[in-house]
């Protein structure tokens, strides 16, 4: 199966995650070429067939111009699937070329069986398993679930893109977060909130218990979304990433991107009146209790140890 | 300035789900319902527009059974002029190819110059629809953003969020359509005298088969509980016994209390 892999391209750099593009295809013993807009100069190490367009012209983000150079490269590789990773560039640009393809679009793909994309639902507490009716198929893989494999060295064949387009989009520019008080990537100990916790002032019961185990706290996205919590503390593909030797998670559900901030601590606790929410999936131990109650009368006897 | 807001009803997602006897989706059953959260942002956004430009009119639409006429009311008191409930027993069967060419056949001719919708529903969560209606209507389409702002002149200015917290800030002339992200706002809860008004708001039924066109591109197997991977510990009972085994665990399985 001819597949075309979408690379990307943010800040002036190649972005790695086409890595996972490279193991998704290889499961699926596919021929994989790549697409990508990026400096001419500098394309990505990949064997093979190249479709490249120069970002000095198509900006780092403009779905009209990008939507139609794809589109050029799907015809001339015959592509019958198209691979996106699920990011804020795969997400926006995907749906675009489905409808142009007349294509289905699997979104989140997070493992293939006997052929069936299997995607994630509600919340990640369900999986759905969705077969494409469509002749080219376009998929958009959840982040970290083909483990990223580094490209074969031989050589590229580039084959440039161009066309012509009025662009109705204008790209200005990034704005990126200001860095905060505390750098969560060094703690040792990380008791996060989730909106579990209900009101603000319970991000009390997470710091006094944050404090007790000498660490610091964190918080979920809706926690700093609802500005109880500063954005620098948050965890998750938006926010931080940690590894902390334990890590806390009360009162939160377990969404996939929060997970992608903290998969890699050591030890993972999870509080939770939910015994099905998929924190659970990943945590060594789950409580199953009211926070509120729990946390104080833990911190309590942590002082005492 | 004519705005149009999509919004799905969804379950609460702290719901206990049961698999329907098809096994392609949930029962819908026993579930509570509410409107999808991105969708709540969509609503409040388009409100703001209103109340920044006056002189608007915003139609709130949705697609789904006889219930998500009361997610409809909520969006009516918090300040959408009139609701458009597009009568569809089955929207699950539907794929997101479907549901926006459905949306965008209600769309068509009426002009609206301004598109919220959430940039994914909770249950289906596929993240497509906002855009394939954009698509469909040959509008700019914008999804992802954290930020807006109406320049006046049907220009607009947004911040669409990417991953480690940067933004890119982009500008397009409308018509045009955004897909909402957490955060973008802070939703408004009703007030008592809002609810009281909205209840002598339009809410206009469609049966969908007037605006349903093609069938799906994709089809669900199956809908199933992910295996759970075992080695975690469930700790139920009482609360100070929790702690105790909690702090003994810690003690024996990490170097935090040492
Ligand atoms: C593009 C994108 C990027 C995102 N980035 C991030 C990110 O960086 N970080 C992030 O966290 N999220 C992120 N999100 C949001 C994410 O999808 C979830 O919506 C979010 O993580 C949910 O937070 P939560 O678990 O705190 O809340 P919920 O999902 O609402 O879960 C609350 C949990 O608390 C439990 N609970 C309720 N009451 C109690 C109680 N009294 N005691 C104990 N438990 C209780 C419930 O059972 C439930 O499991 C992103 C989403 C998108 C689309
Ligand atoms: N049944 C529906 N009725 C109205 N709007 C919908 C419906 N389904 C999806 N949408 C809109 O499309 C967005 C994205 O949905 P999805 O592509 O399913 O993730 C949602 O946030 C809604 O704004």
């Amino acid at each position: 199966m001819n597949m075309l892999l979408v690379a990307e391209y943010r800040q002036g750099k190649v972005l790695g995650n086409f890595h996972e593009l490279l193991a998704f295809a290889a499961q699926l013993q596919g021929q994989p070429s790549l697409f990508i807009v990026c400096d001419v100069n500098a394309p990505p190490a990949f064997p093979g067939r190249v479709y490249l367009a120069d970002v000095a012209t198509y900006k780092e983000y403009d779905p009209s111009s990008h939507q139609k150079l794809l589109l050029e490269a799907v015809r001339r590789e015959g592509a019958e699937m198209v691979v996106f990773a699920h990011s804020s560039y795969g997400w926006d640009l995907a749906p675009r070329i489905a409808l142009a393809l007349g294509a289905a679009q699997i979104s989140e793909v997070t493992a293939v069986v006997d052929g069936d994309c299997v995607v994630p639902a509600c919340n990640s507490k369900l999986r759905r398993r969705v077969k494409s009716l469509s002749h080219t198929t376009v998929v958009t893989l959840q982040s970290g679930a083909f483990s990223a494999q580094a490209p074969e060295v031989g050589p590229s064949t580039i084959i440039p893109l161009e066309i012509d387009d009025a662009t109705p989009y204008t790209f200005q520019g990034y704005e990126t977060a200001a860095a905060g008080g505390v750098d969560l990537g060094k703690a040792a100990v990380i008791v996060s909130a989730g909106r579990g916790i209900g009101k603000p002032e319970n991000v009390a019961l997470v710091a006094e218990l944050a404090k007790a185990l000498k660490g610091e706290y964190g918080a979920s996205r809706p926690v700093v979304d609802a500005q109880w919590v500063e954005h620098y503390r948050q965890v998750g593909t938006t926010g931080q990433t940690v590894a902390p030797k334990l890590y806390m998670a009360c009162g939160i559900s377990g969404a996939i991107q929060h997970l992608a901030g903290m998969k890699k601590s050591e030890f993972v606790v999870a509080v939770n009146t939910d015994k099905d929410a998929p924190i659970g999936e990943i945590a060594d131990v789950m409580v199953l209790a009211d926070l509120k109650q729990f946390l104080p009368v833990l911190t309590e006897k942590l002082r005492m140890v | 300035m004519k705005i149009l807001v999509c919004m799905k009803h969804v379950p609460d997602m702290e719901s206990k789900f049961k698999i329907a006897a098809d096994g392609r989706w949930y029962d819908g059953g026993d579930l509570a319902w509410r409107i999808n959260e991105y969708d709540e942002y969509a609503v409040e956004q388009a409100v703001r527009l209103k109340e920044q430009l006056g002189n608007s009119d915003i139609t709130v639409l949705s697609i789904g059974p006889e219930r998500v006429k009361e997610a409809m009311k909520k969006a009516l008191a918090m300040g959408c002029d009139r609701g458009v409930h597009v009568l569809d027993d089955r929207p699950s069967d539907r794929d997101a190819m479907a549901i926006a060419t459905i949306i965008a056949a209600f769309a068509r001719g009426r002009n609206f110059d301004c598109i919220f919708t959430g940039m994914q529903s909770q249950d289906r969560g596929s993240g497509q629809v906002g855009i394939l209606v954009g698509e469909m209507l040959g509008l700019p389409a914008v999804s992802t953003i954290v930020d807006f702002s109406c320049n006046g002149d049907n220009r607009y200015t947004v911040k669409r969020e990417l991953e480690g917290g940067v933004r890119a800030v982009v500008e397009v002339r409308g018509p045009a359509l955004f897909t909402c992200q957490l955060g973008l706002n802070t939703p408004r809860y009703p007030t008592l005298p809002n609810i009281m008004k909205a209840k002598k708001k339009e809410l206009l039924t469609v049966p969908v088969t007037e605006l349903a066109g093609t069938g799906n591109v994709q089809d669900t197997v199956q809908l199933f509980f992910p295996e759970k991977k075992g080695g975690g510990l469930l700790l139920e009972g009482e609360i100070p016994e929790l702690a105790d085994k909690l702090i003994a665990i810690l003690k024996e399985k990490t170097t935090v209390l040492a």
